[in-house]
This record gives C-alpha cells, sequence and structure tokens, in this order.
C-alpha cells in the first residue's frame, strides 16, 4: 500500500480536514443565518453564534472524519452489529478511532500529558509575571486569559487525567474482561477531550477570555468571543465525562469476571466506580449551565442578568454544584491509587477495606452537600451557612478513612522505597496539608479572610497537584512498564520525585503565607512588601518546570531510546494485571479468568488470580 | 512483634508527648499571630477562629509526623529479596477509635465556627437578611462595586459619595454591599471584612471599628481586565474628625447631588449593556 492510499480513509488526516471544512461552514451558515439581523449583534466585535456554530461544524467534521460515523450510518443501513473496530497492528492505531481499551488508555496518557505540559507552561508564565509586584511583562488581559488558560485546562483535562490512561487501561484487565461496555464511546470520550483541548487553545485567536476557569457570570456575558471557545470546551469535556463516567459504570456492574464479588474488587476499581458515579451526576450540571450561558451570549437571554430577571446566583450554585463534585472527581482516583499501590510495596494485604470503600464511597455522598461553602461571602443563604460549616467539616471523616487505612496497611510491613511508593508516600504528606488547610476555609468566620486569597489558591493546589498529580506520577512509574513493556529509569525517576516534591512545597507552602498576607487570586498587582515571598515561589515554580521537564527526559529516553524490557512483573504485585504476559495480548484473555480471592493476598497462601490459558473462547 | 518491641505503645507515647508540647506552643504564639489581627471585633472573632484550628490540628500533623518518622524507619524492607508482612487485615478497636476521635473533632470545629459566626458575622457578606446582626445602633455606609473602583454612599449623610471609605472609631458599621455591573468583592483586608458586591443584590456585612487606622481595600473576585488595580486606602478616623470630614466632603459633594440616583439599596444594572 503506497503512502497515498494510506493518507485516504477515515484517519487523523481526514479528521483535521473536515474539522477545518466543519468549522468554516458552520461559520458561514451562521452569517447566512442572522445576516438580515446582524445589526442586533453589532455591539460585540464578533457574531457570537457563528463563533458557537463554527466549532460545533468543526467537532461534527472532526468526527466524522475520524470515522465515529461509519457505523451508526451502516447500521441503518441494516448491517449486522460488531463490538470492535481498527483493533490492527502497528503504531497507526493510535492516531485514530480504535476501540481496544488499552490502545485508548496510552492515547489519553500522551493526549492529556500534551496538554498538561501545555497548561504547565502557562503557570510558568504567570509566576514570570508575579516576579514583580507591578504588572510588567503581559498586558492585563493577556495575564487573565493566561491564568483562564491554566486553570481551565488543568480543571477540564485532569477530570480525566486518572480514569482516562488508567482507568480505560486497567478496568477491563481487573475485572477480567476483554473490553469495556461501550468501546466506541470510549474511543468517542477520548477524541472528544482532544477536540475540546484544542478548542479552549484556539481562544487566543478571539481575544482570550477574562474569567479564569470558574467564568462567573455576568462577566461572561460581557467578555468577548474567546468566551465561547470557553463554554464549547467545558460542554465537551462535560459530555466527554459523562460518557466515560456512564460506560465505567455500566463495564464494573456487568463485566466482572465470575467470583469477583464487590469485596473482592481491586479498590482502584471502586475508586473509578465511585467517581464515575460523581462524573455522570456532575457534569450533565455544567453542561446544561453552558448552555444557559451560550443562550445569554448569542440569543441574549437573561439567565444570568440581574436587570433582566436572572441571577448571578444562579450561575454561581450551578457551577459549584458541578464544582465541588468535580474537585472529587479528581482526589478520588488519588486516594485509589494510594491504597492500591501501599499494599504491594509494603507487603501487606489492604487494611480495611470495607472502611476504605466506605470511605470513598462517603466522599462520593457527602461531596454532593458542600458546594455553598465556596459561595460564604457572596451573601447567597446566608441562614444556611452553619449546615455548609458542618456538612463541609464532615467530608473529612471520610477521607480521613483513607488515611487511616494506608497507614495501617504501612503498619509493620516490609516497606521498599521505589519511586510509584515514594510519590504514594508524598500523597499523604500534601493531602495533609491540602486538607487541614481546608478546614481554614470550611470554617466561615476563617474563610472571610482566606476566602478568594492566595490561601484558597494554595489549598487547592496541594489537593489537586498533590494530591492527583503525584499519584497520577505513582500511577505512570507503576503501570507504564506494563502497559509499554519498557522500563522507565529509577535513578532518574528518584531524582524526579525528589525534585518535584521539594519544590512543589517550596511552591506552595509560602502561597498560604502570601494568602492570610493579603494577597487575591488572579491579581496582576500586589502589595509591594510581598515581592520577595513572591519571587521566592516564582523561583521554586521554575525549578518544579525543570523536575517537569526531567521527567519528560526520562519518559523520552525510556521509551524511546534505552528500550530496556520490562518484566511481566517488576514489582512482585498479586494484581492480575501483572500476571499477564507484557505487552498485553489484544483481547487480554484467553479465556475469563475466575476469582477466588482479592488481590492484596500479601503473607497468606493465597496465590494471585491464575490467568488461564489455552484456547480462546470466541470474541467476547 | 517478633522482637517483643510493642511499636503501637511507642508511637502512641511519642506523639501524646509531641502534642503535648506543641500544642500550647502553637496556641500561644501561632495562632494569634494569624491575620487579619485585631484592628476590628470581626477580626478578633477571626484571630480566635484561626486559634482554635489550628491548635485542634496540631496533634493530627503531630500524630501523622510521629507515625510516619517512626514507621518508615522502623518497617524498611531490609535487603533487595522481596519479604511479605504480616497479614494484618483489620482491628474494629483502631477503626472505632479512629472514627470517633475524628468525629469529635470535626463536630467540635463545626460547632465552634457556627458560634463564632453567629456572634457579630465575622465581617463575612450575609446577604439582605443578615442573621447574625450585632445589637445597638450601627452606622449605615453602601459599598458600590463597578469596574473597577468601589466608591461609598453614606445615606445618614444626604447620600453623599466618596471615593474612599472612611469610618468613625469605635462604631458599628452595616455595610451594605452591591454592584453595578459584574460580580465583585470587597474586601478591607486589617478589618476583616469579606462581602462579594453582585448586581442587584443588597449584601450585608458588619464591622466594628476599634482605633483609628489606615486599611487595604482590594477587590477579591476576579471582575475583568483591570481587576488587578482595584484597590484602594480606606481609614477609620477618631469620631470627631469623622464629623469633620464628612462637612467637608458633603460640601464638595453638594453641586452634583442632584445628578446622582435616589439612593437604593440596589441599583438595576440595564439588562443589554454589553461592554467589550
Amino acid at each position: 500500500m503506497t503512502v497515498a492510499r494510506r493518507l485516504v480513509g477515515f484517519n487523523l488526516l481526514t479528521a483535521v480536514v473536515l474539522g477545518i471544512g466543519g468549522w468554516y461552514a458552520g461559520w458561514f451558515g451562521a452569517h447566512a443565518i442572522v445576516g438580515p439581523s446582524i445589526a442586533y449583534f453589532a455591539d460585540t466585535d464578533y457574531n457570537e453564534l457563528s463563533v458557537f456554530l463554527a466549532y460545533i461544524g468543526g467537532v461534527i467534521g472532526f468526527l466524522a472524519g475520524l470515522g465515529f460515523f461509519n457505523y451508526p450510518w451502516a447500521r441503518l443501513r441494516g448491517y449486522p452489529p460488531s463490538l470492535r473496530e481498527k483493533e490492527t497492528e502497528g503504531a497507526g492505531r493510535y492516531f485514530g478511532l480504535c476501540t481496544d481499551h488499552k490502545v485508548v488508555g496510552i492515547q489519553y496518557l500522551w493526549g492529556i500529558g500534551l496538554f498538561f505540559l501545555i497548561g504547565g507552561l502557562n503557570a510558568m508564565l504567570i509566576r514570570t509575571e508575579l516576579l514583580r509586584p507591578d504588572h510588567q511583562v503581559f498586558p492585563a488581559g493577556t495575564y487573565l486569559t493566561i491564568v483562564g488558560l491554566h486553570g481551565t485546562m488543568m480543571m477540564g483535562m485532569f477530570t480525566s487525567g486518572i480514569l482516562g490512561p488508567f482507568g480505560n487501561y486497567l478496568v477491563p484487565l481487573m475485572i477480567g474482561a476483554r473490553r469495556m461496555a461501550f468501546p466506541r464511546i470510549e474511543a468517542l470520550t477520548f477524541w472528544l477531550l482532544m477536540a475540546a483541548g484544542v478548542i479552549l487553545e484556539t481562544t487566543i485567536f478571539f481575544g482570550g477570555f477574562p474569567t479564569g476557569w470558574t467564568g462567573y457570570a455576568p462577566l461572561s456575558n460581557e467578555a468577548n468571543a474567546g468566551m465561547d471557545c470557553y463554554i464549547l470546551f467545558f460542554a465537551l469535556v462535560g459530555i466527554s465525562m459523562t460518557l466515560l463516567g456512564l460506560n465505567m459504570i455500566a463495564t464494573i456492574v456487568t463485566m466482572r469476571a465470575p467470583g469477583l464479588t464487590w469485596t473482592r474488587l481491586p479498590i482502584f476499581v471502586w475508586g473509578v466506580l465511585s467517581t464515575s458515579i460523581l462524573m455522570v451526576l456532575a457534569a450533565p450540571v455544567l453542561i446544561a449551565t453552558l448552555a444557559m450561558e451560550a443562550l445569554d451570549r448569542t440569543a441574549q437571554t437573561t439567565f444570568f442578568v440581574a436587570g433582566g430577571g436572572g441571577s448571578n446566583y444562579l450561575y454561581e450554585n450551578l457551577f459549584w454544584f458541578f464544582g465541588h463534585p468535580e474537585v472529587y472527581i479528581l482526589a478520588l482516583p488519588g486516594f485509589a491509587i494510594v491504597l492500591e499501590l501501599l499494599p504491594v510495596f509494603a507487603r501487606k494485604p489492604l487494611w480495611g477495606y470495607r472502611l476504605a470503600v466506605a470511605g470513598l464511597l462517603g466522599v462520593t455522598l457527602l461531596s454532593w452537600m458542600v458546594w455553598q461553602h465556596h459561595l460564604f461571602v457572596s451573601g447567597i443563604n446566608g441562614d444556611l451557612r452553619p449546615f455548609y460549616i458542618l456538612s463541609t467539616e464532615l467530608i473529612s471523616i471520610p477521607t480521613g478513612f483513607t488515611f487511616i487505612c494506608g497507614m495501617m496497611t504501612l503498619w509493620r510491613g516490609q516497606i521498599r522505597f521505589t519511586v510509584p511508593m515514594l510519590f504514594c508516600l508524598a500523597w499523604f504528606f500534601n493531602f495533609l496539608v491540602g486538607g487541614l488547610t481546608g478546614v481554614f476555609l470550611s470554617d466561615t468566620p476563617s474563610d472571610v479572610t482566606t476566602h478568594g486569597s492566595f490561601f484558597s489558591m494554595a489549598h487547592f493546589h496541594y489537593t489537586i497537584m498533590g494530591g492527583l498529580v503525584f499519584t497520577f506520577f505513582a500511577a505512570i512509574y507503576y503501570w507504564v512498564p506494563k502497559m509499554t513493556g519498557f522500563e522507565l529509569n529509577e535513578r532518574l525517576g528518584k531524582i524526579h520525585f525528589w525534585t518535584m516534591f521539594i519544590f512543589f512545597n517550596s511552591t506552595f507552602m509560602p502561597l498560604f503565607v502570601a494568602g492570610f498576607l493579603g494577597q487575591p487570586r488572579r491579581v496582576v498587582t500586589y502589595p509591594h512588601g510581598l515581592q520577595f515571598l513572591n519571587d521566592w515561589v516564582s523561583v521554586s515554580a521554575f525549578l518544579l518546570g525543570l523536575s517537569m521537564l526531567l521527567f519528560l527526559y526520562n519518559l523520552v529516553r525510556s521509551l524511546a531510546f534505552a528500550k530496556v524490557p520490562a518484566a511481566a512483573n517488576p514489582w512482585g504485585s498479586k494484581s492480575i494485571e501483572f500476571q499477564l504476559p507484557s505487552p498485553v495480548p489484544v483481547h487480554n484473555f484467553d479465556r475469563i479468568p475466575v476469582f477466588t480471592s482479592d488481590p492484596y493476598g500479601y503473607g497468606e497462601d493465597a496465590g494471585p488470580v491464575p490467568v488461564p490459558a489455552g484456547a480462546p473462547a470466541g470474541r467476547d | 512483634m517478633a522482637s517483643g518491641v510493642n511499636h503501637g505503645r511507642r508511637v502512641v507515647v511519642s506523639w501524646v508527648v509531641l502534642s503535648a508540647i506543641a500544642t500550647p506552643l502553637v496556641a500561644i504564639f501561632l495562632g494569634p499571630a494569624i491575620p487579619p489581627g485585631n484592628d476590628s471585633a470581626q477580626g478578633s472573632e477571626q484571630v480566635l477562629a484561626n486559634t482554635w484550628i489550628v491548635s485542634l490540628i496540631t496533634p493530627v500533623i503531630c500524630l501523622l509526623v510521629v507515625f510516619f518518622a517512626y514507621g518508615l524507619l522502623t518497617f524498611r524492607a531490609s535487603g533487595n529479596a522481596i519479604v511479605d508482612g504480616p497479614p494484618l487485615r483489620n482491628d474494629a478497636r483502631i477503626q472505632i477509635w479512629w472514627i470517633a476521635t475524628t468525629s469529635t473533632i470535626v463536630l467540635f470545629l463545626a460547632g465552634l465556627g457556627t458560634y463564632e459566626l453567629l456572634q457579630n458575622g465575622s465581617g463575612g457578606g450575609q446577604g439582605p437578611s443578615p442573621i447574625a446582626v450585632p445589637s445597638g445602633p450601627k452606622l449605615e455606609v453602601q459599598v458600590i462595586g463597578q469596574q473597577w473602583q468601589f466608591t461609598y454612599r453614606y445615606p445618614t449623610l444626604g447620600g453623599m459619595e466618596s471615593p474612599q471609605l472612611v469610618l468613625p472609631a469605635d462604631t458599628d458599621v452595616e455595610l451594605h454591599v452591591t454592584s453595578l455591573d459584574v460580580v465583585h468583592s470587597f474586601w478591607a483586608y486589617e478589618l476583616g471584612v469579606k462581602a462579594d458586591a453582585n448586581p442587584g443584590v443588597d449584601n450585608v456585612a458588619y464591622v466594628q471599628t476599634k482605633e483609628p487606622l489606615t486599611f487595604h481595600v482590594r477587590c477579591a473576585e476576579l471582575c475583568g481586565l483591570w481587576h488587578g488595580y482595584m484597590f484602594n486606602n480606606g481609614k477609620v478616623v477618631a469620631k470627631s474628625d469623622f464629623q469633620t470630614w464628612a462637612r467637608a466632603a458633603q460640601a464638595a459633594y453638594a453641586p452634583i447631588a442632584k445628578y446622582m440616583p435616589v439612593y437604593a439599596h440596589v441599583y438595576l444594572p440595564d439588562p443589554q449593556r454589553r461592554a467589550g
């Protein structure tokens, strides 16, 4: 097959071409629709409707180019149903629609990693600006756009930071299945997320957006067309999250292998399940909110405009009703990874399995009842504040379950300080700081000063970067050798860990002080007396950035150049994914395994669950 | 317990000793030093809240420090061979103690926060119908946020408007915070006051001033392009100085008074206003 012929067909190139075509079709289509009433929109620089329709057309074209509509079209024409698509060998499958859950997992890992890098570079730009108390490097509007791009990218992309790569890759393996419940939807969630990321970055062609990641109305109503990119980004992320969550729940509930009862389920799968419940219930609220915001901007409705019968409180309530479960969508997979990895490196069973599950589910439940602690000083529902103090404080009880289960798993163990273990142990420190500083924010009297200051910003960086990103790296060092078949360099990994841990703390710890000393979030200026503190933070942040580059170097070096083959079970784990050969065969199991115990039988007689060999029992 | 060492007792004893030393130190030295300080009754309330919180979380930090310092040093695997630890899967007593202790701390903190909040509102915005209202006479001052400055109206002084917030000392002040365009947040840092300025909403916060001082006002909610420059100084002055200032400010305001809207708790903005 010649190169030219390989480029024709349903692939990424076609998708980009059709995406651009769809964009222009939507753009000019909308201009044709509203052309007669264009004067109505003349008070803004852009015709908002055309921006929305252009991007929607672009996304549809992009998905069509990847071939997502081929199967529904074939079914309409009467072709028989099938479960799989494009599950070929070779590197090409990573650049298009593929329904192999292992391919999707690796696609997610690189895709999210790319946007994580972009978001991190934005953070470097923010810290460059804050080297001086007065604004110096960027124009004020550009600075706000950078802040918004950093926050939105991280909060949006990292909702799938664990569930995307590791959930998709590992859940079918851990539950003894050959695929996810809805393999095409699984692939769709990934490509929607990539489209969303590109859309968010194109905001710079429309003047950026001034609202930060929260997108508060009515500021978003008066913002220029860059705001539409924010709305479309988060809406697409919301759709992706909903579908991902539904897929995970369906897979975990219906596709567990024989013998894998709920009390034998690996704790990581429990974490994925509770996160998925949050995703499925929270993300639609976000989509609806953004639809209202889009209507406010295009059709001149007044959902969030006080003078027209609307209220900015409506936006704040809806946004945080999504937004607080959202932060647990980010945190819970971290809990699960810590509890999953500790038994392997302490060589002990997971202590208090049921308590750990209760902790995950307790956080899932309580996270719906706390959202107004983001609005303590907003003037909304003043008499409900005691309730939100209580519910917010209560959520530390199930979080504490994770701590005690993790700590007691370490107790009297045979602890090995491998790179993934170091990242898990750092989680305890980071999440302790993040959790305890959360107490100040949950307590209304204390929150009055810390609200909206660098204190709250440092707090959520400790919980999300310290809680999620550290466990994200733990998962990478732990599972990527299994996923790719190549070892990651341990020495570089340890240097990466220590530099990251030290500079992470040296970046964010001083920001608690800056917050208490009166530095608000998202400002381009700050009091001159805080310059030393800010310079210290900026330098630490740059070094933290270098630590990330060191990781990137390790990744590229280990996977592309050194290529040391990894053992099938490098950590001596009893979990089933490590009993499979490396690389994992396309359909995982020749015959479906039968589970007789949980994967934590360290020090006990039970061995790992054997993977039955033999003739394949047909496809699914 | 191969060597007959009671690891659990060692950790608990070390923890109790460390906590007994650290907690009073934190309560006496660190807690009261946490801002916003004692320049208003509401600020003092926050300092008290911060002292309680930081004192109560000290034993928790001590527990984890002791546990990890002891555990990671003691339970290290020696050599490269992979050896399994004892298969301890559960201990109901530890679970019950843990749940009981964390629940007690949590409920106590929630009760304390509620109690302190209801004393005088702790300086937070409480919305149009506040629940924590200081008794006695109060000076009403309106804070109007707009892109990108705060202005202040004094209804008891003829609806007079001022670009700077000036307050009399030793007075209960009732702040009515509202906005003309987007959401702002009025943050008088030294006074420990923070209240969002919402368009069409009258958000009430209370502050009881003490000694004269100069304080900083910043906007604490992202409000658009020049949010970073939305700050100003305010002053708390002696009562007699306040009267002098008020007369002078009223005289300066008189020529433009007839052009200003009548004093109201909210000023609804035009719904179709879509500035760039």
